[in-house]
């Protein structure tokens, strides 16, 4: 009896031990490495699937997979992830939350290996692209995306309207805030809405930079340390914002809802990328220009995106090489069609032109590469999440019609400088 | 060695240890679902609320009660509690008078009775965020609610922008998908009142409004207890209806308690102190639990 029971477990252990053994021979051979996306875009997906395939050359035993997040809750849920054990191996990250990732030590450098990748050519990249995402000299995510504001323009709303469209008033050197504000009045005044900033819905205003960058405001210092909400650029540039919603009627009410790419609205402002929004059908007259002129004179204002290896992966190294992989000259190309680059030698109209067929050869100098060489990144901070939270708050006794401007900036200030203090 | 000095050994199978072992075998899944999840992430809560959690710097540091010293020190707190208390007693207030009232009306011997009790029932099987996302919609400043109103000659207000009106819109959000539940409760304990307490009321000269008073309420008031305590617990946990409608706003007028937990442990990533709120909801739902079921002895009627 004792006999056929020491066989039996025997027989179950060597084949137990055999397939574990088998077990930690795929171990070692396969890396599956995972990659948090917020896009789930069909034309994304099956680009990042081919330059994942191209990886593979290279690495055969590499797969790579994207998981694509919801956009509102793409930073939560990425560090919810992280928190409980399951962090992905690779990540997109906003421009807002940069200082926090790379900051905290959460993401593996990035520099050595780049510099070691051949033909990587890692000068070829602008430093001002790059800034957000460097540490002491290193890089911590390599910003793929760098995506200026500008104005999407219906030319059949503003024309039905009566008011100049932008392209007249740019050729009359009058393309200013107060015009365009005017034009979107106008256009609000015949029953259409005006002027729409897109994702902004009262609650991320972070997105009005693209308007109050025009007057030199900031919301804090450069150190970050100091509030300058209340600083007058900023009080100035909310007053004229304030009047384009309450007494113009430029601009959609808290709590209205309005789509441009529905064809109801005269302007948008919002990042190039969103031309893909542009209806096929039922198709309206529609332009692209740069953000207008604002007191302190003309501007550009972008919004980066970068990717970044989590330091604490099991795969690190492996997951840098596709970082690298997937950003070298040959695969930025690629990601250009949809992606503004951060690579100078792509900066040209040849380039962008035959990756984004829908723009014009002027629409991409004047809006593509003048934004992203000139364009400023909107603002981001250390802990940007709770600071934005209870900016958020303060800003909400703004948004109704009779509101002291220069009051509800100040309680803003109160409010959040002890944060930035930190 | 005789018959009578054998020991007589005990089957160890026994009748009562069989019924026991039956016993806990039935409980057993419902014992593990309880141990993994809910007394054990309770414990964890607790662990976590003495440590400070950086996620992103994999940082993990007991610091004993400064969490709990934060808490009584965050000048967010009181405002947040208060929105709590605001829309729990809104919402207990509002939902079980109108599901009182409702299965009242459902009560009597009318026509088409059935299809307003779906009516009224439907909106507790539909999902919660689909419904309150259609409800955004109604509500905004251009919205049907306003449409409807404008119509009527009436301008409305900006109900999810306006302090005055963002809770009351939530309650009255969270009442309309919710009321029908309490509303079968209480028409099902309705149905259970005899109906000769009444004939013998009306003989004594009893109006209907007495009778209510005097027979209905009594005998229904232990589905009255219950449902109390299911509403409030749940108006505690109100998270999806304000992180839909108002993110917490305008200001911080609709920030509940939970959501401002979910707030600080997963937007700003402040886990410790997140775990610290959760153990607050804990007591105090565990507090008001324990008065509503001390207040049965006085409210509550019990035939036996």
């Amino acid at each position: 009896m004792k006999t056929k029971y020491l066989k039996t477990s025997a027989a179950i252990a060597g084949i137990v031990l055999g397939l574990a053994a088998s077990g930690t021979a795929w171990a070692q051979d396969a890396v599956n490495l995972r990659m948090t996306i917020w896009s789930a875009n069909e034309a994304h997906l099956a680009m990042f699937n081919e330059i994942a395939e191209g990886f593979k050359a290279t690495h055969p035993n590499v797969t790579v997979s994207f998981e694509p997040l919801p956009f509102d809750s793409y930073t939560t849920t990425l560090t919810t992830q992280i928190a409980g054990g399951n962090p992905p191996d690779l990540a997109w990250i906003l421009e807002t939350t940069a200082a926090d990732f790379v900051n905290s030590g959460a993401l593996a450098p990035l520099s050595d290996a780049f510099a070691a990748t051949e033909g990587y050519d890692i000068a070829d990249v602008s430093e001002k692209a790059t800034a957000l995402w460097t540490r002491d000299g290193q890089l911590y995510a390599y910003p793929f995306s760098t995506s200026p504001f500008a104005l999407f323009v219906n030319n059949d709303v503003i024309t039905a309207a009566g008011a100049k469209t932008p392209a007249e008033l740019i050729a009359s050197g009058e393309w200013t805030w107060d015009n365009a504000f005017a034009t979107a009045a106008t256009v609000g005044q015949s029953g259409k809405t005006g002027l729409v900033v897109r994702d902004f819905k009262y609650q991320v205003w972070q997105n009005l930079a693209s308007i109050w960058n025009g007057w030199g405001a900031t919301p804090w210092s450069e150190d970050g340390k100091t509030c300058t909400f209340a600083d007058q650029p900023m009080v100035d540039a909310m007053t004229a914002i304030h009047k384009a919603i309450f007494t113009d009627k430029a601009m959609p009410g808290p709590g209205e809802d309005i789509d441009f790419f529905a064809g109801e609205t005269g302007m948008t402002i919002t990042q190039i990328s969103r031309a893909s929004l542009l209806p096929t059908e039922n198709p309206f007259d529609w332009d692209l220009v740069p953000l207008p002129a604002g007191p302190v004179g003309e501007y550009a204002v972008v919004g980066q995106a970068g990717v970044g290896a989590f330091a604490a992966g099991a795969n690190v190294d492996t997951a840098v090489a596709f970082l690298a992989y997937m950003t070298n000259p040959e695969n930025s190309q690629k990601l250009a069609q949809f992606f503004p680059p951060a690579r100078a030698s792509l900066l040209n109209a040849e380039t962008l032109a035959a990756t984004n067929p829908l723009l014009s050869a002027e629409q991409i100098d004047n809006v593509v590469i003048s934004g992203i060489s000139n364009g400023v990144v909107l603002p981001g901070h250390t802990n940007f999440a709770q600071i934005q939270q209870t900016i958020r708050a303060s800003l909400d006794s703004l948004w109704v019609a009779d509101a002291d401007v220069a009051a509800v900036l100040g309680n803003v200030c109160s409010s959040v400088s002890p944060l930035l203090a930190r | 060695m005789s018959l009578a000095e054998t020991p007589q050994k005990r089957p160890f199978w026994t009748m009562a240890r069989r019924d026991a072992a039956a016993g806990y075998v039935f409980i057993a899944p419902q014992l593990i679902g309880i141990i993994a999840f809910v007394l054990v992430p309770l414990g964890l809560v607790f662990w976590y609320s003495l440590h400070e959690w950086n996620v992103l710097a994999s940082t993990f540091n007991y610091v004993g009660a400064a969490n709990y010293q934060m808490l009584l020190a965050d000048p967010n707190l009181p405002s947040v509690l208060w929105a709590s208390a605001v829309f729990s007693v809104g919402l207990v207030i509002l939902n079980m008078s109108l599901a009182l009232l409702l299965a009242v009306l459902l009560d009597q011997k009318l026509r088409g009775l059935v299809v307003f009790r779906t009516l009224f029932f439907s909106p507790v099987v539909v999902s919660l965020v689909a419904w309150t996302i259609v409800w955004s919609f109604l509500l905004q400043n251009n919205g049907g609610i306003n449409g409807l109103l404008a119509m009527l000659g009436i301008e409305g207000p900006n109900w999810l922008r306006n302090p005055a009106t963002a809770m009351v819109s939530v309650v009255v959000v969270q009442v309309f998908k919710n009321v029908g539940l309490n509303m079968v409760l209480f028409l099902a304990a309705l149905q259970g009142v005899p109906k000769e307490l009444y004939e013998a009321a009306r003989v004594d000269g009893a109006g209907r409004f007495k009778q209510f008073r005097r027979i209905t309420l009594p005998l229904i008031s232990p589905t009255i207890l219950l449902t109390s305590i299911i509403t409030v617990v749940g108006s505690l946990q109100v998270f999806a209806q304000i992180a839909v409608l108002t993110q917490g706003g305008p200001g911080m007028s609709t920030t509940v308690l939970v959501y401002y937990l979910y707030q600080q442990a997963f937007q700003f990533h402040f886990f410790g102190y997140g775990s610290t709120l959760s153990i607050l909801l804990f007591v105090i739902v565990a507090a008001l639990t324990f008065a509503q079921w001390q207040l049965r002895k006085r409210i509550v009627f019990y035939e036996n």
